[in-house]
């Protein structure tokens, strides 16, 4: 087949390639309806203006399209594929489900789409340093991995806590080259990360591109990450039209800022017969109070530049959100999704940690596939909708569903082996002997005799 | 997006600003205004009160209580530290209007709080401003909204009479000044260097260029804030401006030594415009 990534950046599947005014893929911002602008101090405005001038250039020089477009096929791997799921499928009321393979990008995620994008604004501006936000370590990843191949200096804010519960890709970063900056104000999680990445980058931005991963914060952040994206249903589209010849009966994925979903699901807004689903991380259930589902709960407010949806008590002050998920959890969601649910044509709703780790154990079991928590979202938000859209249809073959499949579970490995009962009281892994742990050459523990005796009981 | 502002930002200057007429008053006393920041609820809200009044009662001639916020992303450290801790400690949105009508009470000071804006779209621009009038406020310092996104602080703060003062930065194009200036009502904030609020060892030589800017533009009054903390850095800013905002060294003075401290600070840096300026001009009711 023709590669859609170098047909979307042709202008096959552009953002604004045909797009009439009265289009829902018309929205190069700032306002999505009433959401959305640019709620961010004065001191920013020039670097938001000179970013949105730079990006807009960009977006119309076939040069630059060449470059992503090579970057996209020949460094990330894409066209990602479109894997069918046959025997998770059966899980799902029988409907079809494709995965959208965002997971088989280098660095293991859609977040590279992004980064790779704004690195080279970054270039174009003169820029020779790069900062970002990170909560589970993706993006932070992508953009020390970005950073690293483009030749610029990075430095990521990572909440303390997170670099605690996500020290791998700590790790990872570093060996990147990245400078990694745990960030202990507040919560000490993804939006506090957020706020010392702007205190950065008002202080640094004559050298410094702040990149924002995900599709919030102040114009021209969400159309802009938004464009770098579009290419998941770009790809998506044009592959299922040719593995079925037919459009698709619904699109899930899941929604933390909401990057993997809108660029899934841009391509596909004018397709009236497409029903569109993004899933938000319900945490320990929407009624806890522990959760992230900010479209379902939260109300309008601004956040991080950006007037949308938000999780905040009666006076405005941010709430903490909750998920298993580090990657979703954030109290605030990407404007243009705030309006896609105001005018109905998105459909969102809380998937728990209950119900996400459950797809994930199915995924990794049925297909082999062992998918991010994030993406377990969107997978465990499939299996109802599936149920939903074949009740009542003779063939529930005939129900086909996309689910983005955002990223690969690697590094969720030992949030799932606690969360399945799989490690014992030490961290260990249950089943691990300890003549294999000498063999390896761990020092002989003061614990040795104890796990010994685990290891008996197992 | 500024043209729907235009209408309310002819009005800008035929309503009389309290905060303006702080400034006036201390330039007819041969001086320029000395500006003084503190957080409502730090490090609980009667302290707070007091010692908002003990800036005013030496030497401040105008006070900005700050609304303590979860995600303060001007705020460095110090003033960080401060508000989380009044959050900690029970503080509320609506606290605010207790302070600026107590500190309003027994001072002459005029009170401008500053506040990020989520706060204010939450109570509802028009109830927040009702309230404030009600509180005897000037108006509000906006540090995260541009007259860009302002049209309904615009509609409110000419319903109640109330003050905008707007952020100017050393990136500002003279375009955004220009608009910024002609949407400001009372005085234009002159952020002196771009980076967050904390205590510097100089004042950026930026802050002189960005007032210049502002004049230029038909500002009256333009006073700069951010990194001011010593009576040197006010006798500098005051060759040039029309006032002098002092926010994190206030702050750590409360921190370190309580009210007292922070009322002999604010004596010693009104000692920076060189004259007796120091003697309060609001003795107290």
């Amino acid at each position: 087949m023709e590669d859609p990534a170098t047909a979307f950046l042709a202008g096959g599947h552009g953002p604004d390639a045909g797009a009439p005014a009265h289009s829902l893929r018309h929205a190069p911002g700032p306002y999505f309806g009433s959401y959305g602008g640019r709620w961010m101090p004065e001191s920013l405005i020039a670097a938001l203006d000179e970013l949105e001038d730079t990006f807009e250039k960009a977006k119309a020089d076939p040069e630059f399209l060449a470059e992503v477009a090579e970057l996209n096929k020949n460094y990330s791997g894409r066209p990602s594929l479109l894997t069918e799921a046959k025997r998770f499928s059966e899980h799902a009321g029988g409907a079809r489900i494709f995965l959208k393979r965002e997971d088989l990008n280098h660095t293991g995620s859609h977040k590279i789409n992004n980064v790779l994008g704004q690195a080279l604004l970054a270039k174009r501006m003169g820029k020779t340093r790069i900062i970002a936000e990170t909560g589970a370590g993706q993006h932070g990843v992508a953009s020390a991995t970005a950073a690293a191949l483009l030749g610029l200096e990075c430095v990521v804010y990572m909440g303390a806590e997170d670099c605690r519960r996500q020290a791998l890709n700590v790790a990872r970063m570093q060996l990147l080259g990245a400078t990694v900056v745990p960030v202990t104000n507040g919560s000490q999680t993804l939006k506090d990360a957020i706020n010392d990445a702007l205190r950065d980058w008002v202080a640094n931005v004559d050298t410094t591109h702040y990149v924002l991963g995900t599709v919030s914060g102040a114009h021209p952040f969400p159309a802009m990450v938004r464009f770098f994206h579009e290419v998941i249903g770009a790809e998506a589209r044009e592959q299922i039209l040719e593995q079925l010849g037919r459009l698709p009966d619904a699109l899930c994925a899941c929604i933390g800022g909401g990057s993997n979903a809108i660029g899934l699901f841009h391509s596909f807004l004018d397709d009236a017969s497409v029903k569109i689903y993004g899933f938000e991380a319900g945490g320990d259930g929407v009624d806890t109070g522990r959760h992230a589902a900010t479209i379902t709960l939260g109300r309008p407010g601004v956040l991080h530049g950006a007037r949308s949806y938000l999780m905040q008590d009666e006076d405005g002050q941010t709430i903490e959100s909750h998920s298993i998920s580090a990657g979703l959890d954030y109290p605030g969601v990407g404007p243009e999704h705030a309006y896609l649910h105001d005018v109905g044509r998105v459909t969102y709703e809380p998937i728990t940690d209950v119900e996400a780790m459950d797809a994930f154990r199915l995924l990794s079991q049925t297909e082999g596939i062992i998918p991010a928590i994030e993406s377990s979202h969107a997978l465990a938000g499939a299996i109802k909708v599936g149920k939903r859209l074949t009740e009542g249809v003779a063939t529930p073959s005939d129900i086909v569903i996309i689910v983005n499949l955002s990223g690969r579970g690697d590094k969720d490995v030992e949030t799932a082996a606690e969360w399945f009962g799989l490690l014992d009281e030490n961290g260990h892994v249950k089943g691990t002997t300890l003549s294999t742990r000498r063999a390896k050459g761990a020092a002989p523990a003061a614990g040795a005799d104890e796990n010994a005796e685990d290891a008996t009981h197992e | 997006m500024s043209e729907s502002n235009a209408p309310a930002a002819v009005d800008a200057r035929s309503t009389v600003s309290k905060s303006a007429a702080a400034i006036e008053r201390a330039r007819a006393a041969g001086r320029k205004a000395l500006i003084g920041y503190l957080p409502a609820g730090y490090p609980d809200k009667q302290t707070s009160i007091d010692a908002a009044i003990a800036v005013a009662r030496n030497g401040a001639d105008i006070i900005e209580i700050g609304i303590p916020y979860s995600d303060p992303v001007m705020d460095g450290a110090v003033i960080q530290a401060a508000t989380t801790q009044a959050l900690a400690n029970g503080f509320r949105v609506a606290d605010v209007f207790d302070v600026v009508a107590a500190v309003t009470a027994e001072t002459d000071a005029a009170v401008l709080v500053m506040t990020y804006w989520n706060p204010v779209l939450r109570m509802g621009v028009d109830e927040f401003s009702r309230r404030l009038a009600e509180a005897g406020g000037a108006g509000l310092i906006t540090p995260d909204l541009i007259p860009d996104e302002a049209a309904e602080w615009f509609a409110a703060s000419d319903k109640y009479g109330l003050d905008r003062v707007f952020l100017v930065a050393p990136s500002s194009s003279p375009e955004r000044v220009a608009m910024t200036v002609e949407a400001t009502r009372g005085f234009v904030y002159a952020v002196s260097i771009m980076g967050v609020t904390g205590a510097r060892a100089s004042v950026s030589s930026s802050a002189q260029a960005v007032v210049a800017a502002a004049h230029a533009a038909g500002a009256e009054r333009a006073c700069v804030g951010l990194g001011v903390s010593r009576p040197e850095h006010v006798r500098e800013i005051a060759s040039y401006a029309d006032g002098v905002i002092v926010g994190t060294a206030l702050v750590a003075a409360l921190r370190d030594g309580g009210v007292p401290a922070v009322g002999a600070l604010a004596r010693e840096l009104s000692s920076g415009f060189g004259t007796d300026a120091a003697t309060p001009s609001s003795t107290g009711a």
